[in-house]
């Protein structure tokens, strides 16, 4: 039990807690730039502009199917290589855009076909052009229904940020692992305290978005 | 690309076999805890109930890597000695029940409940009914979501390369590091990885437009 009491004394836990603010740091920025592209490629997408579409729906498929650890990977060892300097934080956040704002446009994409085309006649026979239409009838509707489905997505992207340890991003797991390699009875407790953190995050997301499709179910 | 690929040839074909062989243990395992998990959410007793989304509410909400990092490092200093392959193949089939419960148990709700009505009055016990008239409607429904599990399932995989599991990730880093080819040797397994990602998730959106066709 000691090595519980000596494991979570003040300098320890604050050392964890710059790295539980560099967390929530990482999943705020992402979070907001992937949400908006999520949304441009995802409409753009469900537009079916000729050609366009196609080849970004395919390149946005190809980023789904691989493991964001290996866009974390090019990225980081990537980006150099194109003149481009980035810090563990700017790599850490491309690779989470680039994947996620990818899987939040294909959660977009389908917010918008499950809306019902009548709507979009009505508007266009209104005499609303189909930008109008999109921003002012269509994408309202859409986005209230994919609220749940976003959120659970923003679940992952926080849980998928501990990914960057293996990029040296001093967040949470890094500073974990810092602590307990100098001392190895501080392995257990700070597992446990990083997991109740995480779980603080990711649980009251993903109830506010078991809530919300309970609401508009 | 092509001499690296020609020089390490075996590295990355013995990566890709086990990230199949971790997937499909790990899928094999979630599936039954999951349906395992599932049935005790949708049970009478509130206990269980609780038991279940308990388990479900904590692996859905820590970070796999967590996961399989106390896996890797508290369970062999304290319980048993396991190798990282074993120990992240555990951490990954225990993440991923947690979601396959989820979908199971929304593949139960969707079966209705005068299913459930109709085989009791037909004479069947409850897990008669559950065995032979819900969850195989249930597996039904669920497919394509289980099957975007999978898919999922085989891009985590990629934590094994944290607890020295040599699938495809571990031997790409190091192949990188031994040979100063970080970039195309992180595109090899990429392609690997998207041999094995790409057709499942069309397939899937395949299934999902028919079973839409199927309903109207």
């Amino acid at each position: 039990m000691s090595s519980f009491v000596q494991a979570y004394q003040w300098v320890n836990l604050r050392f964890l807690l710059q790295g539980f603010w560099l967390t929530i740091e990482v999943s705020l920025i992402s979070i907001t730039i992937s949400f908006i592209l999520g949304l441009i490629l995802g409409t753009l997408r469900f537009s079916r502009i000729r050609y366009v579409s196609a080849i970004e729906g395919f390149v946005i498929d190809l980023i789904r199917n691989l493991p964001l650890l290996l866009i974390i990977f090019f990225t980081y060892f990537g980006l150099p290589q194109f003149g481009i300097r980035v810090s563990p934080f700017g790599a850490a956040v491309s690779a989470l855009v680039i994947f996620e704002s990818a899987m939040i446009s294909e959660i977009v994409r389908g917010g918008l076909a499950a809306i019902d085309p009548g709507q979009m006649e009505g508007a266009r026979s209104n005499g609303m052009s189909y930008m109008q239409a999109m921003v002012h009838v269509i994408i309202p509707q859409a986005l209230t229904k994919m609220i749940p489905a976003l959120l659970s997505q923003f679940v992952s992207l926080v849980k998928d940020t501990s990914l960057a340890t293996i990029i040296l991003l001093p967040e949470l797991l890094y500073r974990a692992q810092i602590i307990y390699s100098q001392n190895s009875t501080y392995m257990i407790p700070m597992y446990l305290m990083i997991s109740i953190l995480y779980f603080a995050i990711c649980f009251t997301l993903s109830q506010l978005a078991k809530r919300l499709a309970r609401r508009l179910a | 690309m092509f001499t690296l690929f020609a020089n390490n040839w075996s590295t990355y074909l013995s990566g890709f076999g086990h990230t199949i062989a971790g997937s499909v243990l790990a899928l094999i395992a979630s599936l039954i805890l999951g349906t395992v998990f599932a049935l005790l959410e949708v049970s009478e007793s509130r206990a269980l109930r609780g038991l279940a989304s308990t388990y479900i509410e904590i692996f859905r909400n820590i970070p796999l890597l967590v996961v399989t990092m106390v896996f890797y490092l508290v369970i062999p200093m304290y319980v048993v000695k396991i190798n990282g392959f074993t120990a992240g193949t555990i951490g990954l089939s225990l993440y991923t029940s947690a979601f396959i419960a989820e979908t199971i148990r929304s593949g139960i709700n969707a079966v209705g409940d005068g299913q459930m009505e109709g085989a009791r009055s037909n004479g069947m016990t409850y897990v008669e009914a559950m065995r032979y008239v819900i969850l195989p409607q249930a597996f039904r429904f669920s497919l394509p979501a289980l099957g975007n599990q999978f898919v999922n399932l085989i891009k985590n995989s990629s934590v094994l390369s944290f607890v020295a599991g040599f699938d495809l990730m571990y031997q790409a880093d190091s192949i990188a590091f031994s040979t100063y080819q970080v970039i195309p040797s992180y595109l090899i397994v990429g392609i690997f990885y998207l041999i094995l990602t790409m057709p499942l998730s069309y397939y899937m959106k395949h299934l999902e437009k028919g079973g839409r066709k199927q309903d109207v």
